[in-house]
């Protein structure tokens, strides 16, 4: 479904990703596991297409295709999207608009309940600083859902949320494959990447470790990989 | 005269407003055409007398003590020529413990040179509550010069709210002045929304004087730019007394060539009061912009989004 191979990219002097290559099936849950500023969330941005996030060299193949010069509309519209860490506020827009911004014809209700927001009680609220970081993040699975997506990259979709609600999180990642989506589920919580299929661990730019959710966690928890090794990271 | 109110009505409606709000006997109004007045009523505690000077139209509006209307007045202010003058001179007074709420339609739908200057003073005594809504309607042309201008005294508990905005259609020469004077506990809300295009020119400046202890303050302004169309909004908050409390929000979006600035003055001579300022301005914020375009929206949908709700 998506195939990264060999992908550079540097922000000004620092490189984030050295030859990075990452392949993620179809109906696939790939969990993404690194520990903070190993480059996960700059993966996501550069599969999505962000202004500034074009890799120096490297291909992202999707369904086969080179994407490498698609801008994130063009992206989107083959069917891939994703959800920020942390998602950002809009002045003056509903969440009704925000889960259906065309038309309105789209069963933002529907989506609402899935992630567990009851729609009466936020259809109508504006997606802006009234929210708490919490109801923005479930906010925007609802609305990456209500895409239809055939690939989503969630970056973190369990952060800000309390502990109590894990499971709904879990519920709602499973719900992507079950809609016929594809997940790159970008995770620093080897809990969560247990839910996947499979997983990798991104280290020192690059995948240190491919293959199940339980041989990556534990080569992830036990600090196994040489870049770490050097650089003492803090899992 | 018929052919004239009729045109106004036509225009009004086409500006938004609903005609019926002039036939319904209950409902309170006044309509002017350039500088004739063209109908009025009053209300049941509510006064209205009009002149007609050498200057242009005198208003003066009083609401009676503890009188409460339970229906808007509306005030419809027109040139519906390419070229006219429209000076309005307008006195407000809300006695004590009253409570009204204005709906102003000012349309200038055919405008290539026409110049429209509203000079208001509004008196809202002790424990009074003044609601105005102003939505103007320029045309297409980018003709129009408007200088709505008004002096607000607020006693005592007072209350008073106010959002102007101009959406569609062209702006022309915007240049509006606001001043609030807040009494004890009172509470003053000013807010703009504008949309300027092409050659457009906005100059805002709005000031509210937190005189009163507890009394408290909010302008805010959102404006969006595009073309060669520049904003100038000057926000000004004066904490003068113990436990007053004031703010400060603009957001300016600039697209094109537009030029946008923002002045937000803020300061306090007592030492128990507060007042705080925000301003953003720039072009619409990337993030924002990303978020909606990985939801499939194009940049251009995106964007428009994005303008439509802060000046929502």
């Amino acid at each position: 479904m998506l195939e990264l191979k060999n992908l550079c990219f540097q922000a000004g002097s620092r490189k984030i990703l050295d030859d990075c290559s990452l392949a993620v099936g179809r109906g696939e849950i790939h969990a993404l596991l690194g520990t903070n500023g190993v480059g996960k969330s700059t993966l996501a941005y550069i599969i999505m297409g962000c202004e500034g996030y074009r890799p120096d060299s490297g291909e992202i193949c999707y369904k086969g295709e080179i994407i490498n010069r698609l801008g994130i509309s063009e992206r989107a519209r083959l069917g891939i999207t994703m959800t920020w860490q942390e998602p950002v506020r809009f002045e003056g827009i509903s969440v009704q608009d925000y889960l259906s911004p065309r038309d309105g014809s789209r069963d933002s209700a529907s989506y609402l309940c899935l992630v567990g927001l009851d729609p009466e009680l936020y259809l109508h609220r504006m997606v802006d600083r009234c929210l708490s970081g919490g109801e923005r993040k479930r906010i925007e699975l609802a609305s990456a859902l209500a895409l239809n997506p055939q690939f989503a990259v969630l970056d973190e979709p369990d952060s800000g949320i309390d502990m109590l609600s894990f499971d709904d999180i879990v519920h709602v990642i499973r719900l992507f494959r079950e809609h016929g989506a594809s997940v790159l589920l970008i995770t620093h919580r080897p809990e969560l990447a247990m839910i996947a299929d499979r997983a990798s661990q991104l280290c020192g730019g690059r995948i240190v470790c491919n293959g199940s959710p339980q041989e990556v966690t534990d080569f992830f928890m036990a600090k196994k990989c040489a870049v770490c090794a050097e650089v003492d990271c803090d899992t | 005269m018929t052919h004239e109110y009729d045109a106004l009505i036509d225009a009004y409606r086409r500006c938004g407003g609903d005609e019926r709000v002039l036939a319904d006997a209950k409902i309170p109004h006044l309509l002017a055409s350039g500088h004739s007045v063209l109908s009025m009523r009053g209300a049941d505690g509510l006064e209205v007398q009009t002149s007609v000077t050498k200057d242009g139209i005198s208003a003066c509006l009083v609401l009676g003590e503890n009188v409460s209307l339970q229906r808007p007045v509306h005030l419809c202010f027109g040139v519906l020529h390419e070229e006219g003058e429209q000076c309005i001179v307008m006195q407000v007074r809300l006695r004590r413990n009253s409570a009204a709420h204005f709906i102003a339609h000012c349309f200038f739908p055919n405008a290539r040179k026409v110049r429209h200057v509203m000079d208001a003073t509004i008196e809202i005594e002790e424990g009074a509550e003044m609601r105005y809504g102003e939505t103007h309607y320029h045309g297409p042309h980018g003709g129009t010069e408007v200088f709505p201008k008004a002096v607000v005294v607020l006693g005592e508990r007072g209350r008073y709210y106010t959002d102007f905005t101009l959406l569609e259609g062209r702006v022309g020469i915007l240049v509006l002045d606001y001043a609030v004077q807040s009494g004890r506990e009172s509470v003053a809300e000013l807010s703009a929304r504008i949309f300027g295009h092409a050659q457009d020119v906005i100059q805002i400046k709005e000031k509210i004087v937190l005189e009163g202890e507890r009394s408290r303050g909010l302008i805010k302004t959102r404006i969006a730019l595009e073309g060669d169309a520049s904003a100038e909004v000057t926000g000004i908050t004066e904490g003068r007394a113990a436990g007053a409390r004031g703010h400060v929000d603009c957001v300016e979006i600039v697209k094109d060539n537009a030029v946008a600035k923002a002045v937000p003055i803020v300061f306090v001579t007592h030492p128990l009061a507060k007042v705080t300022h925000e301003a953003a301005i720039g072009s619409v914020d990337k993030k924002q912009l990303e978020t909606l375009m990985a939801h499939g929206l194009s940049p251009e949908e995106a964007v428009g989004m994005i303008v439509k709700g802060i000046l929502r």
